[in-house]
C-alpha cells in the first residue's frame, strides 16, 4: 500500500509517495537518484548502503523508508558543501582510503557518524566502530589511518 | 569460453527459443550511447580483436587526440579497485611526456576499444602496460614528426616535456594542443606506429615507478563515481530471475498469470529461463515470489560439503595417479605422505553481479562489471545470435572482481528480460544469488609424497592435486626426481578463477608439506627450504622476508599458545614470502594472526602505492579462506549464502603488517595483484604447528573441525 509522507534529503525537504514495504535504500535509489548509498548484503552486514538518520548511521537497506519520515537523511551525496568536501572525505582521500570505491560512501559516513557519536574517540573505539564495515578489497589498514587521520583533525 | 592463460569459469549455458515479436516490440526504443567523445572516435577504433593482432592498425585506435588536445587512451582492460586505470595512464604519460592529468582512460568499451583480451592472470602489467607505452610512444613520435615537417628539421632533434615539443637550435616550440587545434594531429594518428620506436627506460621513468594516487579518487569520495549498479536508462525496469530450488533442479512448468496481473509487471519465460521485470526492486520481488509460488521442480541428487573431499577424489579422471617413485621411497631415509583439504569458497565481490541492457533496432547495449567485456560481448552474440557488430559491452568502474567476473550470466538474463519488456532492464544478483549461483574458487584434495635421504635431503616428490586446478603446481624446490600434476574431477558446483587461481591451493599444500619435511630432517624450515631452493628470486624473497621478522631468534622462543611460521611462493613472473606470528585464543576456540612481515617482488614497480595496497588487500583477504570461509551445501542448497553466515575479514583480523617491496628495476614487470596471496595460509599453519605440535592440513584452518560443518 502506497504512503505519503515528508523526509529530508540532504538538506533539501522531499515529499515521497512509495509503498509502505519499501526499504530507504530502494527509495533513495530508485526514486530519488542518490546511488551513493550501495547493496552490498540486504541484512545489515555490510555496512554499503550506510545513510546518516538526524546524524546516526543506518542501514538503508533494512530500514523502511516510512520510518525516515520526518527525519532528515544524510548520502555521500550530500556530505561536501560545494566543492568543499567533508574532512572524513579529505582524510579518504588522503590516505589513498579505497581500492573499488564500492565501500566507500558507507565507510565515509560510518566514520562521521563516529565523529557525530564521540568526538574524541579512543583507538578501540574506532576498531569497534568500523569493525562492522566490510571492504573485499580488504583496504582496512587505509581505511583504519583515514579514520584515525579524520579523528585527530577533528581534535585540533 | 576461451580464456587467456590458465583463466577458467564454467559459464552458463542458455538456450532461448527467441521469440520473434521480442523484437518487433523493440523497434524504434531510441538508443543513447552515454559517451562523449562521439562518432569520431568509434570510426577510429581497429576493431574486434585490434589489441592483440598487433599488425598494422592505426595509432589512433589506442591513442587518440582531440581537437581541443584531450588525449584519451582506449584499452580493453578494465578498473575494480586494482589499479589499471591509474597504472595504465601512467604507462601512457610517460610516454606522451605530459602529466598524468593529462591523459584520460576510456576502458571497456567493446564499441570503442581494441580488446586487450580478458583482465586476469595479473597479465596488465607485463602485456598491456608495454601495449599501451608502445602506443603512446608512437604517438609521441609521430606527433613529433609533424613538427618537424612543419619546421622543416630533424625529429631527432626535437625534444618532448609536458606535452611540448621543442627545438632547442631555433627556439621554437608548439604544444600537443595546438597541433591538434586543427586537426593535424588526429590525422597524423591515423598512421601505423613507425618502424622501431623506442619506450623510456626505467632509469628515464618520471611518472612510471611513482606513487601516482588513484586517479578517479575524487569521484570515489563524493560518490559521483556511477559502478554498473548505479547506472539507469529512460524508462528502465528492475529484472528479478527464477532460480531452481536447489542446484540441479530441472523446472517442469510455471504460471506466469499471477505475476503479469501485478502492475507494471512483465514477466516471460523461455525454456529454463523465467523472469519478471517491474518499475521498482520491491514490486520485481513481489511479482518474482508469485512466480515460484507456481513452479514445479524435479529436484537432482547433490553431494554435501561434508562428503566432498571423498566425492572430488573418487571423481578424479582416470583415477588419482599412483606415486611412480616407489623405489625412491622404499631406500630412503625417511619418507612421508599427507593429503591437504581445501574448501570451496567465492570470491563474495561488494557488488553483485549487475547488467543493465537496453535494445534498439535490434541491437543490444550492456552495461556491466565483467573482467571480460569481450568474453561477454561474444556470450551475448551467441546466445541472442546476433552479428557481433550488433553488441556492445560497456564496463564502467565496478566493485571488485577477484578473478570471479569472467561469464556473463547476468548480461544475459538482462538481455533476456528487455527483450521480453521493450525497456531497458537493470538486473542486480542479490547477495543470496551471488553466493549460490556465481563460480567458486575450486575445493582441492592435494595428495603429497616425498622422500629424504640420510642428510635430509629430498630424492623424490610426488604431488597431485585433484580438482583445483595446476597453477604454481610444480615445486620450484630440488627434488631429486619429482612429478606434480593436476588431475580434474566431477565438480558438484560451477568452478572458475579466484586471485591467483589454484596457486594458492597448491602452495598451502607444498608449503606445509615442507614444513613437514624439514621437521623430519631436524632442520630449521628457512634452511631446509634453502637448501632445495636454487632460484635466486625466490630465494631473496625468502632470505629478505626471515631477516626483517627476525626469524632465526624467534623460532627459538617457545612462548605458550603463540607461534611462528614461514611459506614462500612464485607465480605469473612474481615471488613472495612471509612469516607469521600467531596467537591461539583457547577459550574461543580461535587461531588469531597477531603479525605478518611479507616481501614480495614483481620486477620494475611501476607504481608502489597501489602495489602496497594490492599486498595488503592480498593478505588480508587471504586471511579468509585460511581461517574461516567455506561454502556449505546440502541437499542441493548453499547453507551459508549471506555475510552473516559466510565470515569475510573485517578490520578486526588486520594483523599487524611489516610489507617489503622488493623492487628490480633490472627486470621486466610482473603484474602483482594475486601472487601475494599464496604465502599467508600455510606460514599460518606452519605457526599452528609451531605452537601445537599438531598439523592441521586444512583450509580453513582449525584449531578443532567446527560441528555439523
Amino acid at each position: 500500500m502506497d504512503t505519503t509522507f515528508t523526509l529530508t534529503v540532504n538538506g533539501r525537504p522531499r515529499t515521497v509517495t512509495t509503498d509502505s514495504q519499501r526499504s530507504l535504500l530502494h527509495l533513495l535509489r530508485e526514486d530519488l537518484g542518490l546511488t551513493g548509498p550501495k547493496y552490498g548484503c540486504g541484512e545489515g552486514q555490510c555496512g554499503a548502503c550506510t545513510v546518516l538518520i538526524d546524524g546516526k548511521r543506518e542501514h538503508a537497506c533494512l530500514l523502511p523508508a516510512k520510518d525516515a519520515a520526518g527525519k532528515s537523511v544524510t548520502t555521500i551525496e550530500g556530505l561536501s558543501t560545494g566543492d568543499k568536501l567533508h574532512p572524513v572525505q579529505e582524510a579518504f582521500l588522503a590516505e589513498g582510503a579505497m581500492q573499488c570505491g564500492y565501500c566507500t560512501p558507507g565507510m565515509i559516513l560510518s566514520a562521521v557518524a563516529l565523529l557525530n557519536e564521540k568526538p574524541k574517540p579512543t583507538e578501540e573505539e574506532i576498531h569497534s566502530w568500523m569493525g562492522t564495515q566490510i571492504c573485499r578489497c580488504c583496504g582496512y589498514p587505509r581505511i583504519l589511518k583515514a579514520v584515525r587521520r579524520a579523528v585527530d583533525a577533528a581534535k585540533r | 569460453m576461451a580464456l587467456e592463460t590458465e583463466e577458467t569459469a564454467d559459464s552458463v549455458e542458455f538456450d532461448f527459443a527467441m521469440d520473434r515479436r521480442c523484437f518487433v516490440q523493440v523497434l524504434g526504443a531510441g538508443l543513447m550511447i552515454a559517451v562523449s567523445h562521439g562518432s569520431a572516435l568509434a570510426q577510429n577504433r581497429g576493431g574486434r580483436g585490434g589489441g592483440r593482432d598487433g599488425g598494422n592498425r592505426s595509432v589512433s585506435a589506442r591513442i587518440h587526440i582531440a581537437n581541443d588536445g584531450t588525449i584519451t587512451v582506449l584499452t580493453g582492460k578494465i578498473e575494480m579497485g586494482q589499479g589499471a586505470r591509474t597504472e595504465l595512464t601512467q604507462a601512457a604519460a610517460e610516454e606522451l611526456r605530459v602529466s598524468v592529468g593529462q591523459v584520460q582512460m576510456l576502458m571497456g568499451d567493446t564499441g570503442l576499444v581494441p580488446d586487450d583480451g580478458v583482465t586476469a592472470g595479473s597479465r596488465t602489467t607485463p602485456s598491456t602496460v608495454p601495449a599501451v607505452r608502445q602506443g603512446a610512444a608512437a604517438a609521441r613520435e609521430l606527433l613529433v614528426a609533424l613538427a618537424a615537417k612543419k619546421w622543416n628539421v630533424e625529429s631527432g632533434t626535437l625534444e618532448v616535456r609536458e606535452g611540448r615539443i621543442t627545438h632547442a637550435g631555433s627556439q621554437r616550440t608548439v604544444t600537443y594542443a595546438e597541433l591538434a587545434k586543427s586537426g593535424e594531429a588526429a590525422e597524423s594518428l591515423k598512421q601505423s606506429a613507425p618502424a622501431g620506436v623506442s619506450v623510456t627506460p626505467v632509469d628515464k621513468w618520471r611518472v612510471m615507478g611513482t606513487p601516482v594516487p588513484r586517479i578517479n579518487r575524487r569521484d570515489l569520495v563524493t560518490g559521483a563515481h556511477k559502478y554498473p549498479s548505479d547506472y539507469t536508462r529512460p524508462g528502465m525496469l528492475y529484472g528479478k530471475v527464477l532460480r531452481p530450488p536447489s542446484y540441479g533442479a530441472k523446472l517442469l512448468s510455471v504460471d506466469l498469470t499471477p505475476a503479469k496481473a501485478m502492475p507494471g509487471v512483465i514477466a516471460v519465460q523461455d525454456g529454463v529461463f523465467a523472469g519478471v521485470a517491474a518499475p521498482t526492486t520491491l514490486r520485481a520481488e513481489q511479482a518474482l515470489k508469485a512466480v515460484a509460488e507456481t513452479a514445479k521442480w524435479e529436484p537432482a541428487p547433490h553431494p554435501s560439503s561434508k562428503e566432498i573431499f571423498d566425492y572430488l577424489r573418487q571423481g578424479a579422471q582416470g583415477g588419482v595417479p599412483q606415486n611412480p617413485f616407489a623405489e625412491e621411497v622404499a631406500q630412503a631415509a625417511k619418507a612421508l605422505r599427507a593429503t591437504y583439504h581445501v574448501a570451496y569458497v567465492q570470491h563474495a565481490p561488494m557488488e553483485t553481479r549487475t547488467a543493465l541492457a537496453e535494445w534498439n533496432d535490434g541491437k543490444l547495449t550492456v552495461w556491466t562489471g565483467t573482467q571480460s567485456p569481450f568474453g561477454y560481448h561474444g556470450e551475448l552474440a551467441r546466445a541472442f545470435r546476433l552479428p557481433n557488430e550488433n553488441v556492445r559491452v560497456i564496463v564502467p568502474d565496478f566493485g571488485c572482481g577477484f578473478g570471479g567476473k569472467h561469464t556473463g550470466e547476468a548480461a544475459v538474463e538482462a538481455g533476456r528480460l528487455a527483450q521480453a519488456a521493450g525497456k531497458p532492464v537493470l538486473l542486480r544478483w542479490t547477495r543470496e544469488e551471488e553466493f549460490t549461483w556465481a563460480y567458486f574458487r575450486p575445493a582441492a584434495v592435494i595428495d603429497v609424497e616425498a622422500s629424504l635421504d640420510a642428510g635430509g635431503k629430498l630424492t623424490s616428490w610426488h604431488f597431485v592435486n585433484i580438482n583445483s586446478g595446476g597453477a604454481a603446481v610444480d615445486t620450484p624446490y630440488r627434488a631429486g626426481k619429482a612429478r606434480s600434476r593436476f588431475v580434474s574431477s566431477n565438480a558438484p558446483l560451477r568452478q572458475g578463477s579466484y586471485r591467483t587461481l589454484a596457486a594458492t591451493a597448491n602452495n598451502f599444500a607444498r608449503e606445509s608439506f615442507m614444513d613437514e619435511l624439514a621437521a623430519a630432517a631436524g632442520a630449521d624450515p628457512l634452511d631446509f627450504r634453502l637448501a632445495h631452493l636454487e632460484n635466486p628470486r625466490l630465494r631473496a624473497v625468502l632470505e629478505e622476508a626471515a631477516e626483517r621478522f627476525n626469524w632465526r631468534e624467534r623460532v627459538k622462543q617457545k612462548q605458550a599458545d603463540s607461534g611462528v611460521g614461514l611459506a614462500c611462493g612464485t607465480e605469473k613472473g612474481s615471488y613472495v614470502a612471509a612469516c607469521v606470528e600467531i596467537a591461539l585464543d583457547r577459550a574461543q576456540d580461535k587461531i588469531i594472526v597477531r603479525r605478518v612481515s611479507e616481501v614480495f617482488e614483481c620486477g620494475a614497480v611501476v607504481n608502489p602505492d597501489n602495489l602496497t595496497a594490492q599486498v595488503q588487500g592480498c593478505i588480508i583477504m587471504g586471511l579468509g579462506p585460511a581461517l574461516r570461509e567455506e561454502m556449505r551445501f546440502a541437499e542441493g542448497q548453499m547453507r551459508n549464502a549471506v555475510f552473516s553466515r559466510y565470515l569475510v575479514p573485517r578490520l578486526a583480523d588486520v594483523p599487524e603488517l611489516d610489507i617489503h617491496l622488493l623492487n628490480r628495476p633490472d627486470l621486466e614487470s610482473a603484474g602483482g595483484g594475486e601472487t601475494p596471496i599464496v604465502a599467508i595460509a600455510p606460514a599460518i599453519a606452519n605457526a599452528v604447528f609451531h605452537a601445537t605440535g599438531r598439523r592441521i592440513r586444512e583450509m580453513p584452518i582449525r584449531l578443532t573441525a567446527p560441528s555439523g560443518a
